[in-house]
């Protein structure tokens, strides 16, 4: 048997003996800005469809947690950076090669536009509310009139936000594991499935809540379906890939993605609805939470995760 | 122009006079490294073999750190050496997720360090600190272009690789074997 014994004098901190330079602040705003683009996205979407006034929790009422999750996750974006003074470099260039330029200047359109939505549905939370100045009320007068333009910029940043969050990662040829270009469909089907969570929890109409029900349903289903494929690729793939891959299978992640991500966030939450969907009670919250926190786990395990993979040489 | 490096992994003892010089030329913190020595023994006890290598950034022709900079601060400069500008960047680490050598480390500062090649001493005429030092004379450096380089003779008459060449990263850190 041919045996090898590598020993390397290179001891840097955060990159040996594995890579670990991304922590909390990375999967934290993978998730927030995921989540985010799911609700801006079904909100944009039935606007669209002129179906307001029927799923009225997605439309009016969700999106104003948007710009609360993406302050939060800018936020951290800026913890995560360690020269912090320097952020403002990322609005003076544009690089169309790299990922985060893209990332940086999509949050930079979409903030913006989910701050307006939220405060055109203002009175959806608060009946009596004045805006105080009269500038601001033509503001909002001449906004009124180009929702549908609003809503068509929500919907098209939404997508581009859900899958970037995932192209961020696979990107990185360098680390296998995020090396598949599943990961942008991937964290899109998440952050879309967490959308829909927000609004099983915060809806009062049963219409609507078994419509979003059907839909986390489906979406659960393409992300079965999405891992399943990626699998497949990864153990048809390079030594380095096959590698990656058995970290989920048998390797150090093996439980925590599978009971987390897989049965606590996918087939639990999927039977739940299934059953809700059968007319058993069920509490909308309940499958709605787990969607939400295997949502979390999976930006978690696969920023991880993908730390750990390498190429060897 | 385009520079590039040679190591000679039949000549290299390991003695890491190349990694101290390094951190001593370029002021690199202490307990970080911009290049560093590994060392590979393969095979079964009594066949065995031993490679010694003298790593570093591999300042690739097709580098994704430079691709996936934000900000531009990973840059090429002169004959491909690949840079990062201090006051461009902003520490988010893209470069070091990038790439596939783990070539890069957050400097104590907030920014991004690595392997220079040495510009500053090129610019002088002068040999990089880590080819200058070594006592077996196992680094050679010169541009690829001019077919007298110390660099492009070595590599005519010699056998070489390049680490992980699959990884399309068209590297100019040279072994020879």
């Amino acid at each position: 048997m041919k045996e090898e014994i590598f020993v390397s004098g290179r001891m840097n901190h955060l990159v040996d003996p594995h890579l670990n330079i991304w922590h909390w602040e990375i999967p934290l705003y993978l998730f927030l800005g995921g989540l985010a683009a799911g609700i801006l996205f079904f909100a944009a979407l039935y606007f669209i469809n002129g179906k307001e006034d029927q799923y009225p929790t997605a439309v009016k009422r969700t999106p104003i947690l948007a710009p609360i999750l993406l302050i939060i996750g800018l936020l951290a974006l800026f913890f995560d950076l360690r020269h912090k003074l320097y952020f403002w470099q990322l609005y003076t260039h544009i690089k169309l090669q790299s990922p985060m330029s893209w990332g940086a200047w999509t949050l930079m359109v979409i903030t913006p536009v989910s701050f307006i939505w939220s405060a055109l549905y203002i009175r959806e939370f608060f009946p009596n509310w004045d805006w105080k100045y009269n500038w601001i009320k033509e503001v909002e007068k001449f906004l009124q009139q180009y929702k549908k333009v609003i809503a068509w910029i929500m919907l098209i940043y939404a997508v581009i936000l859900g899958i970037y969050t995932g192209i961020l990662l696979s990107a990185f040829n360098a680390r296998p594991l995020w090396n598949t270009s599943i990961l942008g469909p991937l964290f899109l089907a998440s952050g879309l499935s967490a959308g829909a969570a927000v609004t099983l929890i915060m809806s009062k109409s049963p219409e609507e809540r078994k419509r979003f029900a059907q839909i986390d349903l489906i979406i659960i289903g393409i992300e079965l379906f999405l891992i399943i494929h990626m699998f497949m690729g990864f153990l048809a793939s390079t030594q380095v890939q096959i590698d990656a891959a058995n970290l989920f299978l048998g390797g150090p992640y093996t439980m925590a993605f599978w009971i987390f991500v897989v049965i606590l966030g996918m087939l639990l939450p999927a039977a739940l609805e299934i059953m809700e969907l059968r007319k058993f009670h069920i509490p909308a919250i309940v499958p709605a939470i787990l969607v939400l926190f295997g949502s979390l786990m999976l930006r978690f395990i696969f920023v991880n995760a993908g730390q750990m993979s390498r190429w060897l040489y | 122009m385009r520079y590039a490096m040679a190591v000679d992994t039949k000549k290299c003892v390991g003695c890491s006079d190349c990694v101290v010089a390094c951190q001593t030329e370029n002021n690199v913190p202490i307990g970080y490294c911009r290049e560093w020595v590994v060392e590979v023994m393969a095979g079964t006890y009594p066949q065995l073999e031993m490679e010694i290598r003298s790593e570093r950034c591999n300042h690739c022709v097709n580098a994704p750190c430079v691709r996936c900079c934000p900000t531009g601060a990973s840059h090429f400069s002169d004959g491909g050496i690949v840079l990062v500008d201090p006051k461009k960047c902003i520490g988010c680490g893209a470069c070091i997720a990038s790439c596939p050598y783990d070539a890069r480390y957050p400097h104590p500062d907030g920014h991004v360090d690595k392997c220079t090649f040495c510009i500053h001493r090129i610019k002088n005429g002068l040999e990089p600190a880590c080819a200058s030092v070594c006592p077996t004379k196992c680094i050679y450096f010169g541009d690829m272009d001019d077919p007298n380089s110390n660099v492009s003779v070595v590599l005519k008459k010699r056998k070489f690789k390049t680490l992980i060449p699959e990884a399309g990263t068209d590297p100019q850190l040279y072994f020879l074997i």
